[in-house]
């Protein structure tokens, strides 16, 4: 047997308003097409950890790319940025769907591409997947990873960064939808996935939920001590299994 | 989760960042996942100028114990040393 060899390296792609920022690509070498996937970094920034995952999507066989949401607060390091941003309430909810537009665009554009594109993220990352799997109509596959604040229960943590609280744009969902989440999680937490549920079976969305006791906040994480192997391991499991179901050509 | 919940205490005095001594005037404080300390949650203070752009900070990431017992040796050592260089009483005339 063989591994797939990758190429992965920082691109520059033109996101939100044309403006010019950089992204973390990786993809097979192997020739022939393959789906891709927009990986959607968390709230803490454009770090290490985000770089592995697209290395892990290319080494599944996929083209995977993690545009930097914060570009625009550099420079500086992935933590410092990271920082200015949290200090600043975060990065506007339309900036962010311009930039994954545009990272979409850019996979689809790519010689490789089957055409077959789908978003990843985790943790703000996570609803922003969800968010943008309700207002990009060309998205072809949706995976929230423990995305807080997709129901927004305080109606006065809505801001003009972030007007709307996703759920409330759940209707528009096109794409087959799949959940991550750690059932220890605060944010969110267990009873607001249930209420999530409710809504996309409500609205007879094609979605399923995976959720992991003794699991809590980025569990996926391995830089973090929230990591738990055996639950990201049977996560993962179901990602690709999603993916190799949505991406298909 | 990660939150973009954010305590802004405005403060005057310097920090000493990767640039050398540098004039402060906002300390960011966060309880959150923190990006160095090997902790789950910790408490989260990002020292910045936010008059010069806030480009700079100086951080820290203390566990929810230890930011607790830095409050109570920052007002031990304000009272201590606050006492020890007040000016002296002036004499009785």
């Amino acid at each position: 047997m063989s591994y797939n060899g990758m190429t992965a390296e920082t691109v520059t792609f033109r996101g939100h308003n044309g403006d010019q920022g950089e992204a973390y690509y990786a993809r097979p070498t192997r020739p022939g097409k393959c789906g891709g996937v927009v990986v959607i970094h968390h709230l803490p920034g454009w770090d290490e950890w985000i770089t592995e995952v697209v290395r892990k999507f290319a080494h599944h066989g996929y083209a995977a790319i993690s545009p930097h949401l914060y570009f625009r607060d550099g420079p500086g390091s992935p933590d410092d940025i990271g920082a200015r941003v949290r200090a600043s309430g975060g990065v506007p909810d339309d900036q962010v769907v311009g930039d994954v537009k545009a990272a979409i665009a850019y996979l689809r554009g790519q010689p490789n591409s089957n055409g077959k594109v789908g978003v990843i993220g985790f943790c703000s990352g996570g609803r922003h997947a969800y968010l943008c799997g309700c207002r990009l109509p060309e998205i072809d596959a949706v995976i929230d990873c423990w995305g807080g604040n997709v129901i927004v229960d305080d109606r006065g943590q809505l801001n003009a960064k972030r007007p709307v609280a996703p759920i409330d744009l759940s209707e528009q969902l096109r794409a087959p939808l799949l959940g991550i989440f750690g059932n220890d999680d605060e944010n969110p937490n267990a009873d607001q996935v249930n209420r999530t549920e409710a809504v996309l079976k409500k609205l007879g969305k094609d979605y399923e939920f995976h959720r992991y006791d003794k699991a809590g906040h980025a569990f996926f994480n391995t830089a973090r001590q929230a990591f738990r192997p055996e639950q990201a391991a049977d996560g993962w499991s179901k990602v690709f299994a999603f993916l190799r179901k949505t991406l298909a050509a | 989760m990660c939150s973009y919940i954010v305590e802004k205490a405005k403060v005057s005095g310097s920090a000493k960042g990767p640039s050398g001594w540098m004039r402060i005037d906002t300390a960011n404080v966060y309880f959150d996942h923190p990006y160095h300390a090997p902790l789950d949650h910790a408490l989260a203070i990002d020292f910045v100028c936010e008059a010069d752009g806030g480009r700079e900070r100086v951080a820290v990431e203390l566990s929810a114990a230890s930011a607790r017992e830095l409050v109570s040796k920052i007002m031990v050592a304000l009272a201590i040393g606050e006492q020890a260089h007040a000016a002296p009483a002036a004499p009785a005339a």
